[in-house]
């Protein structure tokens, strides 16, 4: 999703995507061109993105990929759904809000969405503890403070929002 | 069960805005926790929906009656009588033992002492305090303290109850335990709660959450 998300931003060739993703997304694991190249053939298998003019060359690089507007659809989809509120999702969503960002759109709504999914899991959660025996509890006391590192690190990231913006724009 | 609400309410300190337009509304027997970040609000927006703050502009209404536009002592009435109240901290009177101070609200609104104690003391028993009910508040733990002050804060059956950082000063545990008192009693007696805290877990002992940010309510939708 997020290499579908980078096409959305423009057309790119393989090459590009590898670094933009390299850039934001990989935190010292960048993604092998093997991986690049067969995802992009999948997304073309699944007409979430076709190829644009071929440059004058050989290889794969001179290829151009553009979004199609199935692709788009499935990327706004992604990005406006929040993602079910298990621990650990640190990753999506820091995905999300920087995809989100590239692409003009709003990342804060999207965090507050995702913080009232996650504030209900919570809820629950907090039930369950209250009509719950000792075991029950300490379950979902594990959910209750990954859940809740999770709202910490979205409240931080709506404050930091502005300067993010700059740092995605000035690539 | 009394509804409570506020409409594009505005307040000022000095030149600083507090509130810029921030409405809310809390139906019957509901509890709500209102969130956010240091400054954004969130207590002042609690003050103005309890008659402790009187708006610059907007409205307040309190089971279908506006009081924001009540009179200083028509605000402390109206206070004294449906509303009930626990804060952070220092809220017992040192002098008084713990079932005078749960009997307060009650000898404030002209009940005889007699009876007064006798209606504050089941909620010892209610809430964990049984024995307790002779210490004065430095003798008491935290949890013990703000438990007695929730106690204080219901004995009266008030209309609502507002809770500000009612857990602030107490471990996570305790303050759990708190929460679990306060959620049940208040439901039990059908009393309306607003709560601000900046902690997620405590908001999570509410039916609802809204954040409150630069001054305005973001109600969460829920997905």
């Amino acid at each position: 999703m997020t290499l579908l998300g980078l096409l959305e931003r423009e057309p790119s060739h393989g090459y590009d995507l590898k670094r933009d993703y390299d850039t934001f997304f990989s935190r010292g694991k960048p993604l092998p061109f093997g991986q690049v190249y067969a995802t992009l053939s999948r997304l073309v298998r699944d007409g979430k993105i076709v190829v644009g003019e071929v440059e004058p060359g050989v290889g794969p690089e001179r290829k151009r990929y553009v979004i199609t507007e199935r692709g788009a659809t499935d990327v706004e989809s992604w990005l406006t759904e929040p993602v079910d509120a298990e621990p650990n999702l640190q990753t999506v969503l820091f995905t999300k809000v920087v995809l989100a960002l590239m692409l003009g759109r709003p990342a804060e709504e999207y965090l507050d969405t995702q913080r009232a999914t996650h504030l209900r899991r919570m809820t629950e959660l907090t039930e369950i503890k209250r009509g719950g025996n000792l075991v029950d509890t300490m379950l979902a006391d594990h959910g209750l403070f990954h859940l809740e590192a999770d709202l910490h690190w979205i409240d931080t990231t709506v404050a930091r929002l502005d300067a993010l913006r700059e740092t995605v724009a000035g690539r | 069960m009394k509804p409570i609400e506020a409409r594009d309410v505005v307040l000022s300190f000095g030149e600083t805005p507090a509130l810029r337009g921030a409405s809310v509304s809390v139906a019957p027997g509901e509890i709500v926790a209102i969130m956010g970040p240091s400054g954004s609000g969130k207590s002042t927006l609690l003050h103005c929906l309890a008659g402790i703050l009187a708006p610059d502009a907007g409205e307040i209404h309190f089971d279908g009656r506006r009081i924001d536009n009540l009179t200083e002592t028509e605000r402390s009435l109206l206070r004294r009588q449906q509303f009930g109240f626990v804060f952070q901290f220092g809220q017992l009177v040192p002098e008084l033992t713990a079932e005078e101070n749960v009997a307060l609200p009650l000898l404030l609104n002209g009940v005889k002492r007699a009876a007064a104690l006798k209606q504050a003391r089941p909620w010892f028993a209610r809430l964990g305090l049984a024995g307790l009910e002779r210490r004065r508040s430095g003798e008491l733990s935290g949890g013990q303290a703000q438990r007695v002050a929730l106690a204080r804060g219901l004995v009266a059956r008030p209309g609502a109850l507002f809770a500000d950082e009612p857990t602030g000063a107490l471990d996570s545990l305790t303050g759990e335990q708190v929460m679990d008192l306060l959620v049940a009693s208040a439901r039990e007696q059908g009393t309306t709660v607003v709560l601000v805290t900046h902690d997620a877990r405590v908001a999570a002992y509410a039916d609802r959450q809204v954040i409150v940010r630069d001054g305005k309510v973001n109600a969460l939708v829920r997905s």
